[in-house]
């Protein structure tokens, strides 16, 4: 049911541990949905230097987790910020309909993180209302 | 690479045996059982041998016996019928909340035709009180239906109590034996059970044919209407080489049950004792004795099933899990929560099944590999990674 890259990303995860050195940090999901996505930055001169993550979750999460880490890995705040769902899973190959909340899910995570940094510099933030900190599964996801 | 199959509760494989007595009847004897001629009387011989057999390992008469296409079927056929035949005396059903969906989501069905459903919770060790079904009986009740041994966590019901409960306020009584039958004895006469549903590839036999035991006396309908197959009361041309690897594989797993169940029990409980070993932070789900030999159910703590059953896979261990993921909807299952499991630790619950061609050679391997898996996962959880950083 999933696509080769999807097993790829899940049984060689790109960018897991905990970023020693991280100076952002966002979580999304809730453990009762089955899924929590964490995302560790490094961020520099604007730039995501480094990008790790701990996801709790299945298959699916798991390798949008990977995913999203390599996409906004050395790309600028800005560009990260742009990071969409369908971006993740179009370079997964697609997930089963079922999982597509996963990635949404990771789209948030980056998202939450880069806040988190744009609040720790002063910035003002308008957040956006992260659907998957209430449940996952709503209709955004579908 | 290695191939161990531990989802025994899923399906099992076909007997080499049972196959060897299914063949002539694949394509040899195809005459319809049901035709005049001679050609046909070999395939009708043979289903009669089969229910025979079959009423043989249940202590019932062979006239008490009827082949379906299923367990689901089967179970499907008992409540529908039973809320048709009794729907004059009332419309009232009662069942546990832990039983197979093919019971839950008939019961959800009859509701919205207008029966009233009880689920009867069971305890936190996965057993329902008898005497909580029997508190849920009405004046209106027309049946009782009670799995015998759940598919998930192995937990084996009080049936015979049940059964009498039943029988003291003439109520009809069905019990899902689909896990049960060929893994542990059942006399339906001592235990009073009106009808019960069995299904054959849950004990080697073949896909796509089940039974289901009328007790003579029985005031049921039909659930399939059309030719008069099975003493006009199950419509459809008999699944011949499928009921004769049905009988074959109940025979079969009747007659070894107690060196199989010795041999699984060894494995399953060699395999449980070195995961507790092993691995902290887990929970065992289901009561530790009164529970089928050849369960384990165990939730781990901080990660999620399906990621469990892939890596699993990846290391040739075919098992399963109760995890919404795994099961293609949004709750995990609600076999675990019946439990008063919390989401969050159902989401990481792992089924082992054993079978009688499980090895002990295996034990070593299979216990390794779910330890080094579940670490693994605790390594990329943040659940994980601030439990360890509060304690």
């Amino acid at each position: 049911m999933y696509s080769a890259k999807v097993m790829d990303h899940f049984a060689n995860p790109r960018n897991v541990g905990v970023l020693a050195d991280a100076n952002a940090v966002g979580q999304v999901g809730n453990a009762k949905c089955g899924d929590i996505m964490k995302i560790y930055m490094k961020i520099e001169d604007n730039i995501i230097k480094d990008v790790s993550f701990m996801t709790f979750g299945c298959g699916a999460a798991i390798a949008t987790s990977s995913m999203a880490t390599e996409l906004v890995k050395g790309k600028t705040v800005e560009e990260a910020l742009t990071l969409t769902n369908k971006a993740v899973m179009d370079a997964l190959d697609g997930l089963p309909p079922v999982k597509v909340h996963c990635s949404l899910l990771a789209e948030e995570a980056i998202k939450a993180a880069i806040y988190d940094y744009k609040k720790s510099i002063g910035e003002q933030v308008t957040e956006d209302n992260f659907a998957c900190n209430t449940c996952c599964h709503n209709k955004k996801c579908e | 690479m290695k191939h161990i199959y531990l989802d025994n509760a899923a399906t099992t494989q076909l007997d080499q045996d049972v196959l060897e007595k299914m063949k002539p009847f694949i394509r040899d004897y195809y005459g319809n059982p049901s035709s005049i001629y001679s050609f046909g009387r070999e395939s009708l011989k043979a289903i009669e041998q089969a229910r025979e057999t079959v009423a043989s390992c249940f202590n019932c008469r062979s006239s008490e016996i009827y082949f379906t296409s299923c367990g689901t079927e089967s179970d499907n056929w008992a409540i529908k019928g039973i809320c048709s035949s009794h729907r004059a005396k009332g419309k009232h059903i009662i069942t546990t909340n832990i039983e197979h969906p093919a019971v839950l989501d008939t019961f959800r069905y009859m509701k919205k035709i207008g029966y009233d459903i009880t689920l009867v919770p069971v305890e936190k060790n996965g057993i329902v009180n008898a005497s909580d079904i029997e508190k849920a009986i009405r004046k209106d009740t027309i049946l009782i239906s009670v799995m015998f041994a759940n598919n998930e966590i192995g937990t084996i019901q009080p049936i015979a109590e049940i059964g009498a409960i039943a029988k003291k306020h003439n109520i009809v009584f069905h019990t899902d034996a689909v896990q049960a039958a060929g893994a542990i004895p059942i006399d339906v006469k001592a235990l009073n059970i009106d009808l019960m549903s069995v299904s054959a590839h849950k004990f080697h036999g073949p896909k796509g044919v089940g039974a289901l035991y009328i007790k003579r006396g029985i005031v049921i309908d039909n659930l399939l209407h059309g030719g008069g197959q099975e003493r006009t009361r199950r419509a459809a041309t008999d699944n011949v080489c499928g009921i004769v690897g049905l009988a074959e594989a109940l025979r079969l797993s009747v007659e070894n049950m107690e060196k199989n169940n010795a041999h699984i029990k060894a494995i399953r409980d060699a395999v449980k004792a070195g995961i507790e070993a092993k691995v902290p932070y887990i929970i065992y789900n289901g009561d530790e004795t009164n529970r089928l030999v050849n369960n384990i159910n165990f939730c781990f703590k901080f990660i999620e099933g399906e990621a469990l059953i892939l890596l699993l896979d990846m290391k040739g261990i075919c098992a399963s899990s109760g995890s919404a993921c795994a099961s293609k909807s949004l709750d995990p299952s609600h076999v675990l929560l019946a439990l008063g499991l919390p989401h969050e630790i159902a989401h990481g619950s792992l089924r082992l099944t054993f079978g009688k061609d499980s090895s002990m050679n295996d034990v070593d391997y299979i216990v390794n590999t779910v330890a080094q898996t579940v670490d693994r996962l605790r390594q990329m959880s943040p659940l994980y990674e601030s439990f360890i950083k509060e304690h």
